[in-house]
């Protein structure tokens, strides 16, 4: 099998199962029970806060642990918005996000919040003046994804961050899903506020991801209830998830450097291979992220591709995954103002690490045979 | 080109005339003490300042390490080029870039060595120009630059250093002498460890256990708070003391309303025992005036009375929010506040007296004879080491 959907979520790594399993076994106590058994499972998850800090060069009290990046993003953007609706009254993201940013903006504009959706450039991209030109007085968030999820495209984060550092007011949340690990982004560095994460993005489990929140920020939770994660998110914690969602950040850390130009190589072996397919047009832009590309087979339609792959055992996605059983087309290729032939026939192939240059090759002969069969029946 | 030195400027030490070898002696150690979890690196102390090698040591950790040493007044990266103005300006100039959001700089050049054959004030001119030329939107500001690029011209070598880091400042720990801290696991007793510190005190730490009215939750904040003090200096040894024995029987034969200024008093005439058998010369507490029952002047007065050590209370004239303050920047708030109980909150009566008379005190434990339970105590005193390499959760490690 040969999986290269890896956008949408990946193979737990063998190591994260098992912290899980042996967390989830072990140190089941509750972490605010007053006995020895609920304090060592608190020591543990203090440990935790801690390693991960140390990972991501942030302070303990600066991360939140949460379900994954839906829940991450929907804590930033209606947190921010509520605990800051003195401030004003004005929001800003992009056409570009992930659903979890969208629909949570949405909501905010049901709420009463005026909300600017950036456009994109034809790479992608958002700019960094088209940025500037949407901020008013009472703009209180601005909200940009690090890398996006059907393109690959990359975001000028740092750019955006040092536009907004002087703005106390204005918060600079980060949607680092599909980025993180895989295209180097210090958060403090680049003055974001606030970033989430996933960890099954990442090799980690489903069910877990962790918001950083720069200390001084106030949030409005999304979950109230017995105080824990210091008020900010209420339930109990679900210590094995944010264990093992700390190995996987581990891992995946230091996947990316020492094997840094794993990834690298393989996107180019993977847009070399699929040059000599005249049929094929790659629509990620050069110099993007690493492990995802977008293509388009003009004339077949991209569930079919996806189903006679799968015959072979190689597995890619139409649109995002999350959206892909729905019948509309993408926004995102939408709002890059791909032609329509493009737009109606793209596929993504999303890398991890574990692939090798020999799926590529693999997978690359297979699409080829795949196309010239096609070709033939559906003229 | 890289960074590969660290510059160390001391603290208010380069003031203290004669000790002044003692002092850089001791910085010298802590300092040494601190970094040695990297082998490679060279460490120099001279009368003026310290320097680091790096040796291809990471700097960004070392310096938020030495950040935290005390007698440190600030730090800078720094790079060490030859005597030729060639290297010098290329130095200068990686200096200046390497600085993220810098508009302006100014450039100070100090020729200790003075067979370097261009004078200072023509250096500066001849530096700045070359930064000038080689950057762009960036402009020169004498008086409040952004960023000042020091040109330190020394017989072998020049140094070449800009952004500079802020140090802890104080004394050296261990240039004072030993204190003996009473750590209870609240918010006020490690920051009163931590002023300790600052000013040069080595300190000890004791700590009053009175299980199963106190959990092992409250004795391990009280290890965790002291591995948070020890990063600041050194090793700390932490003596926990059998108190329940002593605490119950207060509470059962003192009057309610005393009961409170007894039990202080037998802590600190316990901690005066164990300061006499460590050679330690002074005690130092928490307490800051008015806070609780047991901080009034006459509360003080009646228990101060069982010690003739100096009792040291560097945060007698605070209040709670400036504590909290300093608690919450050396890490140790979110420790402090974890919810157990302490012996200081327990068999706490609803109204203790706030105005205790020390007849009255001495009146009633005239009466009250702990001789054994003080001998068992002082036998059962359990001393933990704690050290800031811990670590503090081995069993977990493979876990992460």
């Amino acid at each position: 099998m040969i999986y290269f959907d890896n956008s949408a979520t990946t193979k737990p790594h063998d190591d994260i199962l098992e912290t899980f399993i042996e967390v989830s076994r072990k140190y089941y106590g509750n972490t605010s029970s007053a006995h020895q058994f609920g304090l060592e499972a608190d020591r543990l998850l203090r440990e935790s806060y801690q390693q991960a800090s140390q990972l991501l060069s942030v302070n303990p009290t600066e991360i939140i642990f949460t379900s994954g990046g839906t829940e991450g993003n929907n804590m930033a953007v209606k947190g921010i918005a509520h605990a800051y609706q003195n401030r004003g009254n004005h929001l800003i993201t992009t056409e570009i996000e992930h659903p979890s940013i969208l629909n949570a903006f949405r909501s905010m504009e049901e709420m009463g919040f005026e909300v600017t959706y950036l456009p994109v450039d034809q790479s992608g991209i958002v700019s960094v003046e088209t940025v500037k030109k949407a901020l008013r007085e009472d703009t209180i968030l601005v909200s940009i994804m690090h890398v996006n999820n059907e393109m690959g495209t990359i975001q000028p984060i740092e750019q955006i961050g040092r536009l907004l550092k002087d703005r106390r007011y204005t918060f600079f949340h980060v949607d680092d899903v599909q980025g993180f690990g895989k295209v180097d982004l210090k958060w403090k560095d680049a003055y974001v506020d606030l970033a989430t994460i996933s960890g099954h993005k990442i090799h980690g489990l489903k069910g877990t991801g962790l918001l950083y929140v720069r200390d001084g920020i106030r949030l409005y939770p999304l979950f109230h209830g017995g105080g824990q994660q210091n008020n900010r998110r209420s339930g109990t914690e679900n210590l094995a998830g944010i264990v093992s969602l700390v190995r996987a950040i581990r891992l995946i850390l230091e996947q990316s450097l020492h094997h840094q130009d794993h990834l690298i190589q393989l996107n180019q072996v993977l847009r070399e291979q699929l040059n000599q397919i005249s049929e094929v047009i790659i629509n990620t832009p050069e110099n993007q992220a690493p492990h995802i590309l977008n293509i388009s087979i003009p004339g077949l339609k991209p569930e079919v591709v996806l189903h006679a792959l799968e015959e072979r055992q190689i597995y890619v996605s139409t649109q995002a995954a999350c959206s892909s059983k729905k019948n509309d087309e993408s926004t995102v290729l939408r709002a890059i103002q791909l032609p329509k032939e493009q737009r109606n026939s793209a596929l993504r192939i999303s890398l991890s690490y574990q692939n090798t240059s020999g799926e590529i090759i693999l997978f690359v002969q297979a699409l080829k045979r795949i196309i010239n069969e096609l070709k033939q029946v559906m003229r | 080109m890289i960074y590969d030195h660290i510059l160390i400027r001391y603290g208010e030490l380069s003031l203290k005339g004669k000790n002044r070898k003692a002092f850089t002696n001791q910085l010298h150690e802590n300092v040494r003490n601190q970094l040695r979890e990297f082998p490679l690196i060279q460490i120099n102390s001279s009368r003026d300042r310290m320097l680091i090698t790096l040796n291809g040591e990471d700097p960004t950790e070392i310096i938020s390490i030495c950040q935290r040493i005390f007698g440190i007044h600030s730090l800078s990266l720094a790079i060490k080029a030859e005597n030729d103005l060639v290297a010098i300006k290329e130095a200068a100039l990686f200096a200046l870039k390497d600085e993220k959001d810098v508009q302006t700089f100014k450039v100070s050049v100090r020729r200790a060595n003075k067979d370097f054959p261009i004078p200072s004030q023509e250096l500066n001119a001849i530096i700045g120009e070359h930064l000038l030329k080689n950057t762009s939107n960036i402009t020169v500001d004498v008086h409040q630059p952004d960023l000042e690029v020091n040109i330190d011209i020394r017989k072998q070598h020049t140094f070449i250093t800009s952004a500079r880091y802020p140090g802890a400042g104080g004394l050296p720990v261990g240039t004072s002498g030993k204190s003996l801290l009473l750590l209870s696991g609240g918010i006020d007793s490690p920051v009163a460890g931590y002023l300790a510190m600052r000013r040069g005190v080595k300190i000890e730490a004791i700590h009053f256990h009175s299980p199963p009215y106190t959990s092992e939750g409250a004795k391990e904040k009280v290890l965790d708070l002291t591995r948070k003090l020890s990063e600041f200096g050194h090793d700390i040894n932490v003596h926990v003391v059998p108190f329940t024995a002593i605490q119950e029987k207060i509470h059962r034969e003192i009057p309610f309303g005393y009961s409170m200024t007894v039990m202080r008093r037998m802590m600190l005439k316990i901690s005066e025992i164990v300061a006499s058998r460590l050679d330690i010369l002074s005690i130092t507490t928490g307490e800051s005036l008015g806070q609780v029952a047991s901080q009034t002047m006459e509360s003080m007065h009646a228990i101060n009375a069982v010690t003739s050590y100096p009792v040291l209370r560097p945060l007698i004239m605070m209040d709670k929010s400036e504590i909290i303050k300093i608690a919450e920047e050396i890490g140790t708030y979110p420790i402090s506040i974890r919810p157990f109980d302490d012996c200081c909150t327990i068999f706490v009566p609803n109204s203790p007296k706030t105005k205790p008379k020390k007849d009255k005190v001495e009146y009633y434990e005239s009466h009250l004879d702990l001789t054994k339970e003080l001998a068992d105590l002082l036998d059962n005193i359990e001393v933990i080491k704690v050290s800031n390499s811990d670590q503090e959760d081995a069993p977990f490690n493979h876990l992460f």
